[in-house]
């Protein structure tokens, strides 16, 4: 790839690049100051989160044709498999978060 | 219009996560945030659903079953582990993730193999990086949590001169993603299967020679690379949340190392390169040279909030000097 071409691409998405920017920082922002005793807890819920590549399995498993055995076996494991991301991901966050209930004393 | 409407439901789920993200980092909102973040992955599960599925066949019910045994599974999971085993757990989903994207980059460059896509070099290093990054997060999560567990012992797998070996491991690997990214004509199914296998190998050769005592470093890293290769393959489908989602993590996830390094007293570099750094700092601080950690007033405010005991030393630096 010559650097003109991907001079192009990224004029092409240029808006893309934008948004890519603007999210890192805001990710770094939002994390800057966080507690010690949250570590575990966020690093566990940005883990669900980084499940959304299960929207990308769904899309697949729509594009192929109903006869492509072996894209439909394929894309539906990606599917199974970023759907235990996404659901353990937020379930498992949300008992880690159980310790931190307000104490009634 | 639905199609609108579904865009729309991304920017809402994409906001969702932003927030959610945010609420998580303070104890007192921390559960609402994660409630938050998963409303929005509700969301975007669902819009994608009812997306018009762009020439192909729909195949619902394969979707559907795939969706109810990952969801079956993933909650068992969740609800069934101890409290003490739960990095562990969170490694695994990681390493899932990852998987997630190694099937979907592996099946695109499957098309491209087969002659059925016409592709750019542009899209094929996308789907080359996304293979790459996601493997590693597989494959890495996956020794990660073998090593948590106590599964696998740290010196059955450390090489002499592991991280050098890593370093050139890296390299070839680059080379070999460049070659086969520099024309479509390059890519079959025999050169994508052997940068697949190779990609893996990396992945447990990357976390291999880290102590088990950084383990849960590794497993926050790894966790930034799973979120890029979402992101990555946000950009192979154009599409905003994927991407938005995945970078969200990906940065989060990032500085999130460095935090939890610096906890340590440790640097990024030190802990990746460092070999067995966990054990040698913990038998210094047997020996004498102890290890002592400075805690911030924000920081000494909650764990005072949620602990039981306190003690207070009153002269006790003057002591030790």
């Amino acid at each position: 790839m010559d650097i003109a071409q991907l001079v192009a691409f990224v004029d092409e998405h240029l808006l893309m690049f934008y948004l890519l920017l603007f999210t890192i920082i805001l990710g770094f922002e939002i994390i800057a100051k966080v507690p010690t005793v949250l570590h575990t807890p966020l690093m566990s819920g940005a883990n669900a989160i980084s499940g959304i590549v299960i929207v990308g399995g769904i899309l697949l498993v729509k594009q192929a044709a109903a006869t492509d055995l072996f894209m439909l076996i394929g894309g539906s494991l990606a599917i199974v498999f970023g759907m235990i991301n996404v659901i353990g991901g937020f379930v498992v966050t949300d008992r880690m978060l159980e310790m931190f209930k307000k104490k009634t004393k | 219009m639905l199609t609108a409407i579904i865009n729309l439901s991304y920017l809402v789920g994409a906001l969702a996560f932003v927030w959610g993200l945010r609420r998580l980092s303070s104890p007192d909102t921390a559960k609402e945030g994660n409630r938050l973040a998963g409303i929005g992955m509700g969301i975007a599960i669902v819009a994608t659903l009812v997306a018009p599925s762009g020439g192909g066949d729909g195949n619902y019910a394969w979707i559907a079953v795939s969706l109810v045994i990952g969801t079956g599974i993933g909650w068992r999971a969740a609800k069934k582990v101890a409290m003490t085993d739960m990095p562990q757990l969170v490694s695994v989903f990681n390493g899932l993730g990852g998987a997630c994207a190694v099937a979907l980059a592996g099946l695109e460059l499957g098309q491209v193999a087969n002659g059925m896509k016409e592709t750019s070099t542009s899209s094929l290093a996308i789907l080359l990086t996304t293979l790459l990054i996601g493997g590693v997060a597989f494959t890495g999560s996956i020794l990660a949590y073998l090593k948590l567990d106590g599964k696998v012992k740290d010196e059955k797998i450390i090489l002499p001169q592991h991280s050098g070996i890593n370093m050139i491991f890296l390299l070839g690997l680059v080379v070999f993603a460049a070659y086969l990214g520099w024309s479509s004509g390059n890519i079959s199914w025999l050169t994508i299967g052997m940068f697949t296998v190779l990609t893996l190998v990396y992945g447990l050769s990357f976390v291999a020679p880290i102590g088990g005592a950084d383990i849960p470093v590794v497993i926050s890293l790894l966790n930034s690379f799973s979120g890029l290769s979402a992101a990555a393959a946000g950009m192979i489908y154009d599409n905003q949340i994927m991407l938005v989602g995945g970078i969200l993590v990906g940065a989060s996830g990032t500085i999130l190392t460095v935090l939890m390094c610096n906890a340590m007293n440790r640097s990024l570099l030190n802990v990746l390169i460092g070999g067995f750094g966990g054990t040698a700092a913990a038998s210094k601080a047997a020996t004498g040279d102890q290890n002592i950690r400075e805690v911030g007033l924000a920081d000494l405010a909650i764990q005072l909030y949620y602990s039981d005991k306190v003690m207070v030393v009153p002269g006790y630096g003057l002591a030790v000097a």
